[in-house]
C-alpha cells in the first residue's frame, strides 16, 4: 500500500454529495423526478421552488399569475410537502432547499412532514438557503424589510442549533453575487460581510431572547454556517478564491467570535458552478465550461466542495429536461469515480502560484470588507454593494463587447454547423404544462376547504402575536401553523402585515457614466431625435411579474442612460398595471420589458393590455430575456416591436435599434441628413 | 406620444375642472422645447394663471429637499399614502440629475415611491435637470403651478442638493429640508447662515436610533439659538413601521395655514419669470436688466396680477430697451 512518502492518500476520499437542482410543476411530479434522479446515483436532493412559494404567495394569488410551478415546484401547504417527500427516506437523505424569505416556513413544513414519516428533528440533514442579504443584492425573492428578515434568520438558526442540530439553517451565498457580475474579490468580501451580519444578529438575539441556549452556543452556530459558492471558467483563480475564503473564515471564527474548536471554523461549502457565462450561441460548448468549472471546486483537497450541483448544456435556452440534468450528473460521477482526483492530498500544497493568488485575493477582500464595515456593516451597505455589483457587471459586458474577454462561439469563432441538440420538436428544453397552474389553484382551494378553520385562525393569530413580540422565537409558532394546515401565502401574509414589505435598491443610479467608447454616434443620434421630439428621449425599463433576474434590465437601463436617454427603471417585481401606469405618467417614448423566468407568454400580453387601458398604447414595446423562438413570433404578432435574447450580447446594437424604433414611430428620419 | 396631443385650451379647461388624468399631457407639453409646443405651453400657463382663475391655485405646494440618499423619496412614499388616507389628491414632481458625460439620466426617485396604479388621484413624474443648477428641472416651476390647479397637494422632490441649491424655496409654499442623522452638515450650514432656515426640518431614518435622537436634539438647540424655535422639527422613519408621518403632515399643514398665500405665490411667480428669463438669455441678459437684484426690484414694481409669461416679456422688453 502507500508508503509515508507517497503522494497518495491511504484511502481515496469519499466523493462529495451529488445533487441536481430540480423541481417543477406540482409536488407529485417533482417527487417522481427526485426518485428517478436518486436511482441514477444522485446522493442528495436539491429542491427548486417556484417563485410564488419563494416569495410567499399561494397559487391562486394575483401575483402568482403565470408563475405557478414554472421554475420550480409549488409548495402551498403541508399536504404538498408530504407528496414531495413521499417514499424518500428522510433519515438518510440530505436535502438542500433553495428557499430564503420563506425559509422558516419551508423548514417547518419539512420538519412536520418528517415527523409524520416517523423521523425526528435531530435526525434531519440538509440546508435551507435562508440568506436574505444576497436576495436584496442579486436574487430577488425577498419579502420583508431587512430588520425583520434578519430576525427571521436569527430565529431559524437559534432554533436549529438546539432542535435540528445536523441541519445547516443558512447557506451564505456567494454564488448569486458572481451571477450578478461580482469579481472574485467582491464575491469573497460581500459574502463574508453578509455572514458577519448574520452572526452578529444571532449573537444579539441569543443574548436578548428568552430560553437557555447552552454554553458554547456561538461555537455551534458558527460551525453550522455553510456557504454556497460559485466557480467560473477561470478555474485556477476560482480555486484560489475558495482557499482565500477558507482562510478568512477561519480567521473570523477565531478573532471575531472566539470559536475555539478548529472543526467549528472549517469552511464548508456547496456549489453550483457558473451559469452566467453559459451561452445560447453554440450551447454544446457549455459542457466543457461546466467541466472546467467543476475542477475549480474539486481539484484542491483543502478547499474541496461538500456538495455539487451542475447546470446543463442548455442553461441559456430554458429549463433543463431530465436527460439534460442526467448528462450533468454523469460529469460529476466521471470526475469522482473515473479520474484519480480523490486519491491525493492537496495538490496545491506548497504551490507559489496558488499561495500568491490566495494572498492577493485575501488582501483585496479585506480592503472591500473594511469599506462595508465603514458603512455600518452589510445590512447598511446593501445600496453600496448593489451599486458595486452593477458596475462590475457593466465592466464584464464591456469587455465582452470589445473582445477583451473571449467567449468562444459568441464573440469569437462564431462559425458553426447547425446543432443537432436543438433540432428536436421541444427545442431542447423543458416546458411546463400550462394546465399545472390551474390544477394548483384548484388544489389549494380544496385544501383550504378541508382543514379546521378555527385551528388555522388560532395558529395565524399566534404567529402574528409572536411576530410583534421581539423577544420570542418565530419557529415554534411557524411549526404549529404548518401542522394546523396554514398555507404558504397565509403564513407570509400574516408576517407582511406585522413586518411590512420592502423594495431592494436597483443599483443603477450609482453607476458612473461610461467613457465615450463606441457611444459617440449613439449620443449624437439621441440628441438629434430628442430635438425632433421636443424633449429628451425617455425609456422605461420594466420587470413584470415575480421574476428577479435583473442583470439584463439593469445593464440596458445603464447603457441607455450612457447613450443619452432619460431612463426610468423601478426594479423587479412589478405588476403589468404598475408598469403601464409608470409609462403613461412618465410620458416615455418606448418601453423595454425584461423577463427571464419563463412567464413572458402570460405577462407580456398583460402589459400590452394594461398599456392600452392607460392610454399609452402608441408607445412601442420591446422585450428581452429567455424567450424561445416559437414564443418570440407570437409576441411579435401580439404587437411587440422586437424580441432580444442572450445571443444579442451587443448592447450598443440593441440601443441603436431602440433609438431607430422611436424615430420611426414618431415619423422622424432615421439617419442624419446634412 | 400617448395619443394625439390635447390642445392647450382643453388641457387648461380640464385642469380647472380638477381632472387629474391630464397631468401626463400637461407635463409632456411643458417639457417640450419645440417652438410650436412652447407657444401652446404659454397659452396653457396663461389659462391657468391666478388672473384667469380669479384666485390662487388651491393646492399646497411643498418642496422636499436634502442631500443625496437622505431618504426624500422614501419619505414621500409614506406621505403619499397618508395624504391619500385623508383623501387628498397628490402630484409628485421628482427631479434627478443629468449625467454630464452622456446627457442622459437615470430617474431613480420613482422606484422608491409606491403608487397604486388604480388610483387616479396620484401622479408621479420624473424629470432630469439637463445640467441646470439649483435643484429643479426647467419645467418644474411651471408644472407645479399648473398641477396646483387640479391637485390638492403638489410636491417637488429636488435633486439631492448641497446648501447652495435651494431654488425650490422660490416655488413652494412650504419647504421641508430632510437631514441625515449623524451628519452635521445642515447644522453647520444653518449656523453659518449659508442656508436659510427652512419651514420644516425633518430628521430622516429615525429608526437608526441614537444618531437620529442626537441630530434632533442638536438641531433643536441650533434653532433655539437662531431664534427660530417655532420652526417645526420632526423625526421620521420611512421603513416599516413608519413613524412621524402624521406629525410631519400636521407640521406642513400648520405652516401652510400660517402663510399669506397670495404674497408667497406672487413672489414665486416673479422668481420663476426671472429664472425663465435667465435660462433663455443667460448672464448677458441678466446684466441688461440690472443683474439679479435689479431685476427683482423691477419685478416687484409690476402689477400683481401678471402671469409668468407676461413678466418674462416685461423683462425682455427692459433688456432690449
Ligand atoms: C444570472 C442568472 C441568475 C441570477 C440572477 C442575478 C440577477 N440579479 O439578475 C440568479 C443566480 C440570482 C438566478 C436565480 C434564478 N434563476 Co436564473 N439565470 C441566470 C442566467 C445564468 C443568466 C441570466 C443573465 O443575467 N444573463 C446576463 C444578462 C446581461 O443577460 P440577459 O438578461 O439574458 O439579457 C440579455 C438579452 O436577453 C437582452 N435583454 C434582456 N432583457 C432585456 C430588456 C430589454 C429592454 C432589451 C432591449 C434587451 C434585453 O439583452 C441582454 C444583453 O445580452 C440564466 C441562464 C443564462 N445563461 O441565460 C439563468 C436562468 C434565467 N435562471 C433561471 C431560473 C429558473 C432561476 C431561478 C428562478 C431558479 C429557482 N427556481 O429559484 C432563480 C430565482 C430568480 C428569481 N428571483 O426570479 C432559468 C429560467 C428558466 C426559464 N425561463 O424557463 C434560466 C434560463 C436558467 C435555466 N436554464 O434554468 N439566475
Ligand atoms: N433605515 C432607514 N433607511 C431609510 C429610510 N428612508 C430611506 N432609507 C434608505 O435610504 C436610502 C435612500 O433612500 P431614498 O428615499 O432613495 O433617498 P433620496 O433622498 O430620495 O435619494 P436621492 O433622490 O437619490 O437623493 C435607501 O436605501 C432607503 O432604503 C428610513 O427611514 N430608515
Ligand atoms: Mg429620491
Amino acid at each position: 500500500m502507500s508508503s509515508p512518502k507517497s503522494p497518495r492518500l491511504p484511502e481515496p476520499d469519499r466523493p462529495w454529495l451529488m445533487r441536481t437542482y430540480a423541481g417543477h410543476s406540482d409536488a407529485r411530479r417533482s417527487n417522481e423526478l427526485y426518485r428517478r434522479n436518486l436511482e441514477k446515483g444522485q446522493t442528495g436532493l436539491s429542491v427548486a421552488f417556484d417563485l410564488p412559494t419563494q416569495t410567499g404567495y399561494d397559487p391562486d394569488h394575483e401575483l402568482a399569475r403565470g408563475e405557478v410551478g414554472k421554475v420550480g415546484v409549488s409548495i402551498a401547504h403541508l399536504g404538498d410537502m408530504r407528496s414531495l417527500l413521499h417514499g424518500i427516506p428522510l433519515e438518510k437523505m440530505n436535502t438542500s432547499m433553495t428557499i430564503n424569505a420563506t425559509a422558516a416556513w419551508l423548514l417547518a413544513l419539512y420538519v412536520v412532514a418528517a415527523q409524520e414519516q416517523g423521523v425526528a428533528q435531530d435526525k434531519l440533514q440538509g440546508t435551507t438557503q435562508n440568506d436574505i442579504l444576497k436576495e436584496y443584492l442579486s436574487r430577488g425573492t425577498y419579502s420583508f424589510p431587512p430588520g425583520p428578515s434578519m430576525r427571521l434568520i436569527a430565529d431559524t438558526i437559534a432554533h436549529a442549533v438546539t432542535h435540528i442540530p445536523k441541519w445547516n439553517p443558512i447557506n451564505i451565498c456567494s454564488y448569486h453575487l458572481q451571477e450578478a457580475g461580482a469579481t472574485p474579490v467582491q464575491e469573497i468580501a460581500y459574502s463574508i460581510c453578509n455572514a458577519i451580519a448574520v452572526l452578529d444578529a444571532v449573537r444579539e438575539r441569543l443574548s436578548t431572547s428568552r430560553g437557555d441556549h447552552g454554553e458554547d452556543v456561538m461555537d455551534r452556530v458558527f460551525g453550522r454556517i455553510s456557504f454556497f459558492v460559485n466557480a467560473g471558467v477561470r478555474f485556477v483563480e476560482e480555486h484560489a478564491k475558495l482557499r482565500a475564503m477558507a482562510q478568512l473564515w477561519d480567521e473570523l471564527g477565531r478573532e471575531r467570535y472566539g470559536v475555539g474548536e478548529e472543526r467549528h471554523r472549517r469552511f464548508r461549502y456547496g456549489v453550483q458552478v457558473n451559469s452566467l457565462g453559459l451561452t445560447e450561441s453554440q450551447p454544446e460548448n457549455n459542457v466543457y465550461r461546466i467541466a472546467l468549472e467543476a475542477l475549480a471546486v474539486t481539484l484542491g483537497r483543502s478547499a474541496r466542495a461538500r456538495a455539487i450541483q451542475l447546470p446543463a448544456w442548455n442553461e441559456a435556452l430554458g429549463l433543463p429536461r431530465p436527460w439534460d440534468q442526467q448528462w450533468s450528473l454523469r460529469l460529476q460521477q466521471i470526475l469522482a469515480y473515473e479520474t484519480d482526483l480523490l486519491e491525493y492530498s492537496d495538490i496545491f500544497d506548497g504551490s507559489r502560484v496558488m499561495d500568491g493568488l490566495v494572498a492577493q485575493l485575501v488582501e483585496g477582500a479585506r480592503e472591500e470588507m473594511s469599506r462595508v464595515a465603514e458603512l455600518g456593516g452589510a445590512v447598511e451597505a446593501v445600496d453600496y454593494m448593489k451599486g458595486a455589483l452593477v458596475a462590475s457587471h457593466r465592466e464584464r459586458l464591456r469587455k465582452i463587447e470589445n473582445g477583451e474577454q473571449v467567449v468562444v462561439g459568441m464573440n469569437r469563432f462564431t462559425q458553426s454547423e447547425p446543432s443537432p441538440l436543438v433540432a428536436g420538436a421541444d427545442g431542447g428544453i423543458l416546458v411546463v404544462d400550462p394546465a399545472v397552474e390551474r390544477e394548483c389553484r384548484a388544489a389549494v382551494r380544496r385544501w383550504r376547504d378541508q382543514r379546521d378553520p378555527d385551528a388555522v385562525a388560532r395558529a395565524l393569530e399566534e404567529l402574528a402575536r409572536v411576530a410583534r413580540d421581539e423577544h420570542e422565537n418565530l419557529m415554534p409558532a411557524t411549526i404549529a401553523a404548518a401542522r394546523a394546515g396554514v398555507t404558504t401565502g397565509e403564513w407570509a401574509q400574516a408576517l407582511r402585515e406585522v413586518f411590512g414589505e420592502y423594495r431592494a435598491p436597483t443599483g443603477v443610479g450609482e453607476a458612473a457614466a461610461l467613457p465615450a467608447e463606441g457611444l459617440v454616434e449613439l449620443r449624437e443620434e439621441v440628441e438629434r431625435i430628442s430635438e425632433a421630439l421636443g424633449r429628451r428621449m425617455k425609456l422605461l425599463v420594466g420587470k413584470p411579474g415575480l421574476d428577479g433576474h435583473s442583470n439584463g434590465a439593469e445593464q440596458i437601463a445603464v447603457r441607455a442612460r450612457d447613450a443619452g436617454m432619460d431612463v426610468i427603471y423601478e426594479g423587479i417585481r412589478l405588476t403589468p398595471s404598475q408598469i403601464a401606469t409608470s409609462a403613461a405618467q412618465e410620458g416615455v417614448h418606448v418601453v423595454g420589458l425584461s423577463i427571464l423566468s419563463g412567464s413572458h407568454r402570460e405577462l407580456i400580453p398583460a402589459v400590452l393590455e394594461a398599456l392600452r387601458a392607460s392610454g399609452a398604447d402608441q408607445v412601442p414595446v420591446v422585450v428581452g430575456g429567455i424567450i424561445p423562438d416559437a414564443d418570440a413570433a407570437s409576441l411579435r404578432a401580439a404587437g411587440v416591436a422586437a424580441v432580444y435574447t442572450p445571443k444579442d450580447w451587443d448592447l450598443n446594437r440593441m440601443i441603436a435599434d431602440i433609438i431607430a424604433l422611436v424615430a420611426q414611430r414618431n415619423g422622424i428620419a432615421a439617419t442624419v441628413s446634412g | 406620444m400617448n395619443g394625439p396631443p390635447i390642445g392647450s385650451a382643453e388641457l387648461a379647461a380640464r385642469l380647472r375642472e380638477r381632472d387629474t388624468t391630464v397631468a401626463p399631457a400637461v407635463l409632456n407639453l411643458l417639457e417640450s422645447r419645440s417652438p410650436a409646443m412652447r407657444a401652446q405651453a404659454e397659452a396653457m400657463v396663461r389659462a391657468t394663471s391666478p388672473a384667469a382663475l380669479g384666485a390662487e391655485a388651491g393646492a399646497h405646494l411643498i418642496g422636499i429637499t436634502g442631500p443625496p440618499g437622505v431618504g426624500k423619496s422614501s419619505l414621500l412614499s409614506q406621505l403619499l399614502a397618508a395624504w391619500r388616507q385623508r383623501d387628498r389628491s397628490v402630484a409628485v414632481l421628482a427631479v434627478d440629475p443629468t449625467s454630464r458625460r452622456s446627457g442622459g439620466a437615470l430617474l431613480g426617485d420613482r422606484a422608491r415611491i409606491d403608487v397604486d396604479p388604480a388610483d387616479r388621484a396620484v401622479f408621479v413624474r420624473s424629470t432630469a435637470t439637463s445640467g441646470r443648477l439649483g435643484g429643479l428641472a426647467a419645467p418644474t416651476r411651471a408644472a407645479a403651478s399648473a398641477l396646483a390647479v387640479a391637485f390638492d397637494v403638489v410636491v417637488i422632490e429636488t435633486v439631492g442638493v448641497g446648501q447652495s441649491e435651494t431654488e425650490v424655496a422660490d416655488v413652494a409654499d412650504t419647504v421641508a429640508v430632510v437631514v441625515q442623522p449623524g451628519s452635521g452638515d445642515v447644522l453647520q450650514f444653518l449656523k453659518a447662515g449659508i442656508m436659510e432656515i427652512p419651514d420644516v426640518l425633518v430628521v430622516a431614518k429615525a429608526d437608526l436610533g441614537a444618531a437620529a435622537r442626537r441630530s434632533l436634539a442638536d438641531l433643536g438647540a441650533t434653532l433655539h439659538s437662531l431664534h427660530a424655535a417655532d420652526t417645526a422639527l420632526v423625526a421620521v422613519s420611512s421603513i416599516p413601521p413608519p413613524t412621524g408621518i402624521d406629525e410631519l403632515i400636521a407640521a406642513l399643514d400648520a405652516h401652510r395655514a400660517s402663510l399669506d398665500i397670495s404674497a408667497r405665490r406672487l413672489h414665486a411667480r416673479r422668481m420663476q419669470a426671472l429664472a425663465d428669463f435667465a435660462s433663455e438669455h443667460g448672464e448677458r441678459g441678466l446684466r441688461a436688466v440690472g443683474g439679479h437684484r435689479g431685476a427683482e426690484r423691477y419685478l416687484a414694481e409690476q402689477d400683481r396680477g401678471l402671469d409668468v409669461p407676461a413678466l418674462v416679456r416685461l423683462l425682455e422688453e427692459r433688456a432690449g430697451g
